[in-house]
């Protein structure tokens, strides 16, 4: 007697038929993109506190706080320095080895830590996820607004060490922004193709650490670039200086230092860096969009 | 059903199940490399994923203005349902629709423990699609509604600090300060002392009246038979009932005797 479920067919309608003639919308039905990307600007509050809180929830339990921001940079430099400058006292191919070295350090840095926390941004919030409705792309993209911030500290330790190596300061220092700009779109775009495939194949995780200890080895984060020029020619030295990360690395450098031998003409660095940034920004973002409903499954 | 006409759908299930995945339940014995590399040589299906077929088939239509319970013993599919309804699982097969957007709320909705109280309250607003401003003005409010600071001023401590009973009351006021053209309440009332709890139920009154209509999940009959008409009899993830909340109650509670 209570089983009524049939109820629902009282108007004499399919259940489909219903729900159009009233105008529901099936739940979990994937918006088109200019909507979608609507959806995400109306988020742009949540995106910002969400970066904000993470920030402070993963520092707040520490006793210096946000002091951290500037501290891990700076320590960060200080291992590289003493053991390249001090011990091993590297300085073959590049006229200020340190302040070539810190620059790809950082920079290279600043992309692999998006990775890394953009792999974890959704099976790490699977419980925010499940609880709540935005547009899952305010998670990759609030990963890749904090590792920016991050990177501001870093950049004056950056500057502070270029400085004290004995490089000018220059026009070309204005450079340092445009660059930082089109690498920080780019990695968001990475950070979302990390995170969607960082769901679905959860052994990524697992690799991730290698992947990205080859990248940086071939993006000569460690040596000087003219190891690749002496001993690779060909279509394969091509490859190498597509790197994205080698342009991003080089161009840093470019606009930082003097007397840098770069792996192409600045003009061709620059080319290639829009290039991946729009291809990798867009691509990202699509492809992160394309699996937006599936992300609460786990 | 003389008034047909006047009654409109908010939410229709149409031979929705759901699936989930779970992984890392390794059980004993398969977590030695030898037996990972013997699952993936034979080709037998990973241990370490599993699926849960968690909701077969259910059909329902629920209109503005009802309130309608789910009902069924632990582990029944009730609050998958609800996370369907609302768009945060997809369904496998079949389909939900729903009028606007559907907001779950449930005491295991996860807010950052890390923070405050405070700034938890802006955080969820935010991610329920307030504007700023929409929130400096409620955020005073949601805190008076939780009662949290009612010993102690406890909205600027940690959230971890807070206990079980108060950190599922700030989740409930945050949730319920917004309207919603449908609202699904996951065990949220059976929480919080016996004032908070008079306090919400007449929140999902208000709420109520506000057009909306609201599913609510809960062990506690009592707060069932309060708050809802209608009810919904969930067992193995399959429909078993549908009805006035006296008949369904009456039958699901000869059930659990057996």
């Amino acid at each position: 007697m209570a089983q009524t479920a049939v109820a629902e067919n009282d108007t004499g309608l399919p259940l489909k038929e219903l729900a159009r003639r009233n105008g529901l919308s099936a739940a979990g039905a994937l918006p088109s993109l200019p909507a979608y990307t609507r959806q995400l600007w109306a988020y742009r509050h949540f995106i910002a506190s969400y970066a904000n809180a993470k920030v402070s929830s993963s520092l707040g339990t520490t006793r210096l706080g946000m002091l951290w921001q500037v501290l891990t940079p700076v320590i960060n430099a200080a291992v590289y320095y003493v053991i390249f400058g001090v011990i091993i006292g590297t300085k073959d191919g590049a006229g200020n080895f340190i302040a070539y070295l810190c620059t790809g350090v950082f920079i290279f840095g600043f992309t692999q830590s998006t990775v890394q926390a953009g792999i974890n941004s959704i099976t790490g919030n699977l419980g925010l996820i499940r609880a709540l409705h935005f547009p899952r792309a305010s998670l990759p993209i609030s990963v890749a607004l904090i590792e920016a911030r991050n990177l501001i500290a870093a950049m004056v330790v950056l500057m502070t060490i270029v400085l004290f190596t004995g490089e000018p300061i220059t026009l070309e220092w204005l450079l340092v922004v445009p660059a930082l700009l089109l690498q920080s779109v780019f990695n968001a775009g990475l950070a979302m193709f990390a995170a969607r495939i960082g769901s679905k194949v959860t052994d990524l995780r697992q690799l991730i650490p290698f992947i990205m200890r080859m990248w940086m080895y071939s993006s000569a984060v460690l040596y000087p670039i003219t190891k690749f020029t002496n001993h690779v020619h060909g279509w394969k030295l091509d490859v190498l200086e597509a790197n994205p990360l080698l342009v991003f690395i080089e161009l840093m450098r470019h606009a930082l230092m003097e007397n840098v031998q770069l792996a192409g003409s600045p003009r061709r660095l620059w080319l290639e860096a829009a290039i991946w940034t729009l291809v990798v920004g867009a691509g990202g973002y699509i492809y992160f969009w394309r699996g937006e409903k599936g992300y609460g499954r786990g | 059903m003389a008034d047909l006409e006047k009654r409109v759908p908010t939410v229709i299930a149409d031979n929705a199940h759901v699936v989930y995945r779970i992984y890392g339940s390794v059980t004993a014995g398969s977590n030695t490399p030898v037996a990972s590399f013997k699952r993936i040589v034979t080709g037998k299906k990973s241990g370490a994923v599993r699926e849960v077929h968690a909701v077969k088939g259910v059909s329902f239509v629920a209109y503005r203005g009802e309130a309608i319970g789910l009902i069924g013993s632990n582990g029944s599919g009730k609050s998958t349902l609800l996370r369907a309804v609302a768009g945060l699982l997809p369904v496998e097969q079949g389909s939900i629709y729903a009028a606007g957007q559907p907001s779950l709320l449930g005491v295991n909705a996860a807010l950052m423990n890390d923070l405050s109280g405070e700034r938890n309250v802006t955080l969820g607003c935010l991610a329920m699609g307030m504007t700023p401003a929409e929130v400096k003005e409620q955020s005073a409010g949601i805190i008076e509604f939780s009662g949290i600071n009612e010993n102690g001023d406890f909205s600027s401590l940690p959230m971890r600090t807070y206990s079980s009973g108060m950190s599922a009351r700030l989740r409930f006021s945050i949730a319920a300060a917004k309207k919603h053209d449908v609202l699904l309440i996951d065990e949220a009332l059976a929480t919080g002392d016996a004032k908070f709890r008079r306090r919400s139920e007449q929140r999902v009154r208000d709420l109520r009246a506000e057009a909306g209509t609201v599913f609510l999940v809960s062990h506690s009959e009592q707060s069932i038979r309060d708050t809802c008409e209608r009810s919904i009899w969930l067992e193995k993830g399959a429909l078993r009932a549908d009805g006035p909340t006296e008949d369904v109650m009456k039958e699901y509670e000869a059930y659990m005797r057996k």
